[in-house]
């Protein structure tokens, strides 16, 4: 998937250093604690784990695709082939202090569970995904009357691997209705700058091109 | 009457290889009567030597040391000319100067496992209580065995934690029993197209290849050097066996096809007709030189009996509960006789225990010796794994 690199303040990161990394990196890196023990699923190259990793995050991974897998190895990283659909469940209970799935949970068979479990195996979950109520979206369906594609998702209908597109508002839903707490929101625009805090939902789904989201157990009993 | 030919009768190195059981041209560790190798069977093994070599220098606290642990039919001579046959070392393409194990920055040991027949005590070794070679009445050894005897030989050469155990086959079961069973003496680990278990399918493998050693004549019921003989015939039919084992479908067909071998037509006999024949039959002689036939039954008895689980109630994931090792786990795609599938299963269990694993498949159609071939994606691999754990272990490597 390709994204444009921005330049995003992190904290103890030179500005002249931040612009290798791409903007939802920049951003998920911001929201992990230092010295803290992360899995990231679907790593792809390893990109996001070696930017943990300048960082002092003890960082584990899993990619799909035996060539990401090799990558991510060759460059010493731990990495292990695997699938967020069906190896999840061999990891144990608050193994981890955040789980990551970036730009995966689309491409899940059962983005449900797959959420379930990022939130038993970590005490929290960063998930970011393409939002699909974004303008140039839903224009495309109104007007074209096609399956929109844009520059970060190129694929057309028949090949592409994302099978479960969702938009802001039905992710916000699903964490609802799973009892999933959201510690932090944020959505990107079509160049991975954050729009405003303040703005209303309905403005995100609209305008945000991608949603980026720190996930918590929510306390039991509510 | 059909040309019949069998496995042709090797150049014997008989002598050499009886020199080398006792006398090794080795560094040798002995252990006395006050270290006996207490086995699984419930014998102590005493008195016992382990002949090992060693590459590169140890360093001031001791941290470099990588321990190579060899497979079946390997020995000690990693990247060392052969004493025996004049060949290069098993393994020069991972071990030397610049190599993925480089020895300008590690110290490497292997040493010849406890059974071989190489100079650690065996069935080929004298037998110090009746002065004759042991042959059958040494004891069956197993994994554990051989990685009790290695953690001596450290012992003895002052080395606490190693850096990194290193092994592919039974080398990798090595490895992996080294890290179960001594989760404190090990930094990382590196396993190699191995498994936590034998599989039946290798299992029987293993009883084909003790079979035809035991039909052999000349095998005597394993007391052949009191007769001047060595079971040549049922040895290279094991190793044989065993060579097909290692390789592939894609690769037999892409190196020898059905080529036939220095002639044009078939010969309509049972001549080494074809390339693969011909291939196959050399493989069995030139093994049956170096190689002790008992020791190939008690090695491959061995591995048959291993199974990491079965120590512990039967789940994997508690042979490594709060692990600190560092491990890194090889398969190879077309590797049939330890398949990704067991490689895949230690590392959930890994995972299950929270190690740090990486683990990648690589793709080569070479099957199982891969490990032993010039893949340079798998040596990339290991070169990247052990920098990124000599980085946490504080290790100052040659930047390559």
């Amino acid at each position: 998937m390709t994204m444009q690199q921005q330049v995003l303040p992190l904290n103890g990161m030179m500005s002249k250093d931040t612009g290798h990394y791409r903007g939802d990196h920049l951003l998920v890196a911001q929201m992990v604690e230092r010295g803290s023990k992360v899995l990231d699923v679907g790593c792809g190259d390893g990109d996001l784990l070696q930017l943990l990793e300048t960082r002092g995050i003890d960082g584990r991974g899993i990619e799909l695709s035996r060539e990401g897998v090799n990558r991510c190895v060759a460059k010493g990283l731990a990495v292990v082939q695997g699938d967020a659909d069906t190896d999840l469940v061999n990891y144990p209970d608050d193994a981890f202090d955040y789980v990551i799935l970036s730009q995966t949970l689309q491409a899940t068979r059962q983005p449900r569970v797959v959420l379930e479990n990022l939130l038993r195996i970590g005490r929290r979950a960063i998930v970011s995904f393409p939002n699909f109520g974004f303008w140039k979206m839903r224009l495309q369906l109104l007007v074209g009357g096609h399956m929109p594609r844009t520059e970060n998702l190129p694929a057309t209908w028949y090949d592409t691997p994302n099978i479960h597109f969702c938009t802001i508002k039905d992710f916000v839903q699903l964490c609802d209705e799973i009892n999933v707490k959201m510690e932090r929101a944020v959505a990107l625009d079509l160049y991975g700058r954050p729009l405003r805090l303040n703005a209303p939902w309905w403005f995100w789904n609209m305008f945000g091109e991608q949603g980026v989201f720190l996930l918590s157990r929510a306390e039991k009993g509510r | 009457m059909v040309n019949v030919q069998s496995v042709p009768s090797p150049a014997i190195h008989a002598d050499e290889r009886s020199q080398e059981a006792d006398h090794p041209s080795s560094k040798l560790a002995l252990f006395g009567a006050d270290q006996p190798l207490r086995l699984d069977c419930g014998i102590d093994l005493t008195p016992f030597q382990i002949a090992y070599q060693t590459y590169g220098e140890l360093n001031a606290d001791k941290s470099n040391a990588i321990l190579v642990c060899h497979a079946l039919t390997g020995d000690q001579h990693v990247a060392n000319v052969h004493p025996v046959t004049g060949k290069p070392g098993w393994w020069e393409t991972m071990v030397g100067p610049g190599r993925p194990l480089d020895t300008d920055s590690y110290f490497i040991i292997c040493a010849n496992v406890i059974g071989g027949c190489m100079g650690s005590t065996g069935p080929a070794s004298t037998n110090p209580a009746t002065g004759k070679l042991w042959g059958l009445d040494f004891p069956i050894i197993t994994i554990p065995d051989m990685v009790r005897a290695q953690a001596m030989l450290l012992d003895r050469l002052g080395i606490d934690t190693l850096f990194c155990v290193v092994g592919g086959s039974m080398g990798g079961m090595q490895a992996l029993q080294w890290t179960a069973a001594y989760p404190g003496r090990v930094f990382s680990t590196l396993a190699i197209a191995c498994s936590t278990r034998h599989s039946a399918q290798n299992i029987a493998f293993h009883e084909l290849g003790r079979q035809a050693v035991m039909a052999d004549p000349d095998w005597h019921n394993g007391r052949y050097f009191e007769h001047g003989t060595h079971p040549h015939r049922g040895l290279g039919v094991a190793r044989m066996a065993a060579h097909i084992t290692y390789l592939s479908d894609a690769a037999l067909h892409r190196k020898f096809g059905r080529r036939m071998q220095d002639r044009e037509l078939p010969t309509f006999s049972f001549d080494a007709d074809f390339q693969v024949e011909s291939y196959l039959r050399y493989q069995g002689s030139s093994f049956v030189e170096r190689f002790d036939a008992n020791s190939y039954l008690y090695l491959t008895r061995a591995m048959d009996y291993f199974d990491i689980a079965a120590d512990h109630q039967g789940v994997l994931a508690k042979a490594f509960t709060g692990i600190q090792t560092r491990f890194c786990v090889v398969s190879f795609t077309s590797d049939w006789l330890f398949p990704t599938s067991e490689s895949r299963a230690l590392v959930h269990a890994l995972n299950a225990s929270s190690a740090r694993v990486s683990f990648a498949e690589i793709e080569t159609d070479r099957g199982h010796d891969a490990f032993l071939l010039d893949v340079p994606e798998f040596f990339e691999i290991s070169r990247a794994f052990l920098q990124s754990a000599g980085k946490a272990r504080g290790l100052t490597t040659k930047p390559v």
